[in-house]
């Protein structure tokens, strides 16, 4: 795909963002995109973000469960960048009117000390590099229409990337099993549903070795200070006005989130 | 209809009943539900053809050595298509030591999910027992892998047929490492399945009616009502955390517990 066409469709997608409005599967409208397309339409979209003043401050990393994988026909997880726009503080209550067709995701976050440089990274790296793992929520948001995306449609669109809210409770992955720690989801009070560590490629200390090892490919930076949201342990779930959400990580903690208003779809 | 509590079968429809579900299991066939023929069977039938299948059991010489709560998690409701929890009588014949090979030949259709048991300290007399109260008589909790293995033709059937057929227990097998639970949190264990080396089913210990330690209190309740207690030294298994997972000969199961360590098994 020509410079042209990713600069055109990454600004589609900001303008999308910004207006919160959804645009036509790009794969629909160019059928012969390629994933490499589609990591570059996401760096001109992300692109647009920065010039509008925000910041980068980590990763995301999705499509990590058997299930997602099997929905989607690939193989492998993608990422997205998290800028500074996204980030909400455990106790904040997100404004759905900021969203278009939301819906939350329980995961473990990682924050690095140090700076991971792939390829070649593997999940013992990702534990000495890591300052700390919190519980999070990631709230996924689509730019796409009715979420009907394909592999290309979600990584041109920063991998579906919405906003998220760090827990308070940190852990140090040196005293906890980061991959059979339970994961229980509660919604308005009742157990909604229930996951592990281990739905996360395995282990998310995998997850984050991954995109140590795609970021190294693709001459990203991966630097000390960064939070990446390792991939859902969780079901998607849809939240609506007055909706309040809890995650509990076995053995880390927890972390809450309340949302109020209409997203636009 | 009538009220799940009253009785409607007869003694010989019992003992009837009773021989029937006592063959399928002993020579390990399928059978059609028993709710084909009685219609109108409820739960309290249900129990009264359990309790027959105990005492002939016990008679023969089998030990009952403890309990298990079934049909205790939302996912495991729904792919069953009942609506509450269930128990059922544990013998020492059902027993099957860790990293052991298990037979199929005595099996129909058996499938293997994984469960919190625990080990009384105290007797527990129910009605009214609550979590609280199973945790100050537990002895130690431990991590199971409990093999069911319904009679019913296609693993079919409704709350009254599954009661009767003791809610389809077969064999368990328990293991990994015992533990205090004052030193855990029951609530939120991590749980993972593999079936030859990949992992099948997923999921954490509130699966388990919010906590495992809930299923324990409502089986005293139930064993309350049939005039009945929890003694000290039973071996209880809370229910499957993760859907019930098939399995044939040749395969070889792992459930990995967040806090408990592993238990395993293979199918010959």
């Amino acid at each position: 795909m020509n410079e042209e066409k990713i600069r055109q469709y990454g600004d589609e997608l900001f303008d999308a963002w910004r207006e919160r409005r959804t645009v036509a599967p790009l794969l629909e409208r160019e059928p012969d995109i390629t994933l490499d397309d589609a990591y570059r339409i996401q760096l001109r979209y992300i692109e647009r973000r920065v010039q509008a003043g925000e910041k980068i401050v980590g990763k995301k990393i999705g499509v990590t469960s058997k299930p997602v994988q099997d929905f989607l026909g690939v193989f492998q997880p993608d990422f997205g960048q998290l800028t500074s726009g996204m980030v909400h503080q455990e106790g904040d209550v997100i404004d759905l009117g900021s969203l278009i067709q939301p819906k939350a995701e329980a995961e473990l976050a990682f924050v690095l000390k140090h700076d991971l440089q792939g390829p070649g990274v593997t999940a013992m790296d990702v534990i000495r590099a890591t300052d700390y793992v919190v519980p999070c929520f990631e709230i996924v948001d689509s730019r796409i229409t009715d979420w009907k995306i394909r592999i290309q449609d979600t990584v041109a669109d920063n991998a579906s990337c919405g906003v998220y809210v760090l827990g308070k409770t940190k852990g140090d992955p040196r005293k906890l099993d980061i991959t059979l720690a339970g994961m229980v989801l509660e919604k308005n009070g009742e157990l909604h549903s229930t996951g592990v560590g281990a739905a996360v490629q395995g282990s998310p200390a995998n997850a984050v070795a991954w995109l140590a090892n795609t970021l190294g490919e693709l001459g990203i930076p991966f630097k000390a200070g960064e939070v990446i949201l390792s991939g859902s342990q969780s079901a998607l779930v849809p939240v609506v006005d007055g909706d309040e959400l809890v995650c509990t990580v076995g053995g880390l903690g927890s972390c809450r989130v309340k949302f109020s208003g209409r997203s636009a779809v | 209809m009538s009220p799940s509590n009253e009785l409607t079968l007869s003694r010989e429809d019992i003992v009837r009943l009773c021989e029937r579900v006592e063959g399928a299991q002993t020579r390990a066939y399928a059978i059609p539900k028993l709710t084909d023929e009685y219609p109108a069977m409820t739960i309290a039938d249900g129990y009264a053809v359990q309790s027959e299948l105990r005492r002939r059991y016990l008679a023969q010489g089998h030990r009952l050595v403890g309990w298990k709560a079934g049909l205790t998690s939302k996912a495991k409701m729904q792919q069953m298509g009942v609506d509450v929890p269930s128990i059922g009588f544990l013998t020492d014949r059902m027993a099957r030591p860790e990293s052991s090979a298990i037979s199929m030949a005595d099996l129909v259709h058996p499938r293997a999910e994984c469960e919190v048991a625990f080990v009384m300290k105290k007797d527990l007399h129910g009605p009214g027992c609550t979590r609280e109260d199973v945790l100050d008589a537990t002895d130690y909790v431990l991590p199971a892998v409990e093999i069911i293995d319904s009679r019913y033709s296609g693993f079919k059937f409704d709350l009254a047929s599954v009661i009767a057929d003791n809610g389809s227990s077969a064999r368990f097998v328990g293991g990994g490492r015992a533990r205090y639970v004052e030193e855990l949190d029951l609530r939120t264990l991590g749980v993972v399945m593999e079936k030859n080396g990949e992992m099948v089913a997923m999921g954490a210990s509130a699966a388990v009616l919010g906590h495992p330690a809930e299923a324990i209190a409502m089986l005293a309740n139930i064993l309350a009502d049939m005039g009945e207690h929890l003694p000290a030294g039973s071996f209880v298994m809370s229910g499957g955390i993760t859907e019930a997972i098939p399995v044939k000969p040749g395969d070889s199961i792992v459930a990995r517990f967040q806090e408990l360590g592993s238990v395993s098994m293979r199918f010959v």
